[in-house]
């Protein structure tokens, strides 16, 4: 018991610092385990260099264009597009006449 | 024609805890509302101006859940069908880059089909066993990058290279650190679309990003010299 105790108080070691960066940057470590591991960023410069690598790697991940559209694949969409959009109509067309028939169509568009 | 539900963002909000990324809220705001608005009077330009803000990034995400490029490609398709289709009950509780990217995903999940890589040495979070003594403490702390490999970080070119290694990841990885980092989505959102728990997100972030750094430190440390 005693031994457990002043493990949990006893200071964090790189492994368990880095374990924890992933937790600490989503914000989902307790009040006392940041406290923990801040007090080892603090001390230690391997950590907190770790640390800032690690910001820069999820900022270079979220710079990372995608590739460029060829423009096949958008003639392909707006194709796809006025396809649609015609079919939509056709069957707006017909919900409008069906409710003007018995008022009881099924002019919902919602399928 | 259509009858749609009028714009009813504030309304249906409150229960939800949701974190919106830095990003995000913002961005989207009027000029999504007006887009969504010309999309559902059936605005062929306003579907361009969307299919080129977002297709490619459809793409990518798609790629992490099946086998080739081509399926991929139907499956964002068949999404872009379900937008038309579903833009009229959009209700604006997300942004309309995560209702989107809701259907895509779950689309590509639904589809599938990924061969199981044969050699799946999941080494925990990439290589932390040796890098460490028996104590714990690094056996070699991460040597510090330089200003010129921070410059190379920020150029352009290194996007590909990024795009290799995020291939690279294991598919649950790749997928939430596509979803995540690259496409800049909020936690809370990405467990919704892959059905896993918020610590599970966690564990696989943590396993890609250590990952995708070790490669950068080998790729820039390499090429410093």
């Amino acid at each position: 018991m005693v031994r457990l105790l002043s493990a949990w108080r006893r200071d964090l070691v790189c492994r368990d610092a880095v374990a924890l960066i992933t937790d600490y940057l989503e914000g989902s470590l307790s009040a006392r385990q940041r406290a923990r591991l801040e007090r080892h960023l603090a001390a230690c410069d391997g950590c907190d260099e770790y640390l800032r690598q690690m910001r820069m790697t999820i900022d270079v991940l979220g710079r990372v264009e995608p590739e460029d559209l060829e423009p096949e694949a958008r003639e392909e969409l707006v194709e796809l597009f006025l396809r649609y959009r015609a079919e939509a109509e056709v069957e707006a067309e017909a919900a409008a006449e069906a409710e003007d028939g018995d008022g009881d169509g099924e002019g919902d568009g919602n399928t | 024609m259509a009858k749609l539900p009028s714009c009813t963002t504030a309304v249906l909000l409150p229960s939800r805890p949701l974190r919106l990324p830095p990003t995000l809220g913002v961005v989207a705001g009027e000029d999504e509302d007006e887009l969504i608005e010309r999309l559902r009077a059936g605005d062929e330009q306003a579907f361009v101006e969307l299919v080129d803000r977002y297709h490619a990034s459809m793409l990518r995400v798609a790629s992490g859940f099946v086998p080739n490029r081509a399926v991929a490609e139907e499956v964002v398709q068949d999404t872009w069908l379900g937008v038309l289709r579903g833009i009229g009950r959009f209700e604006g509780r997300s942004s309309l880059k995560t209702w989107m990217f809701r259907i895509l995903v779950n689309r590509a999940r639904t589809t599938g089909g990924r061969e199981p890589r044969t050699v799946q040495l999941d080494t925990g979070d990439g290589g932390s066993v040796d890098r460490f003594t028996a104590e714990g403490t690094w056996l070699e702390p991460p040597t510090a990058w330089s200003d010129e490999v921070e410059d190379r970080l920020a150029a352009p070119a290194i996007a590909a290279r990024i795009r290799d290694m995020v291939e690279q990841l294991p598919d649950a990885q790749r997928q939430v650190v596509t979803l995540r980092d690259v496409e800049g989505l909020s936690s809370s959102d990405v467990c919704g679309m892959l059905g896993i728990t918020e610590g599970n997100q966690r564990v696989l972030l943590h396993r890609a990003r250590t990952r995708v750094r070790a490669m950068l430190a080998d790729d820039l440390g390499k090429r410093a010299k």
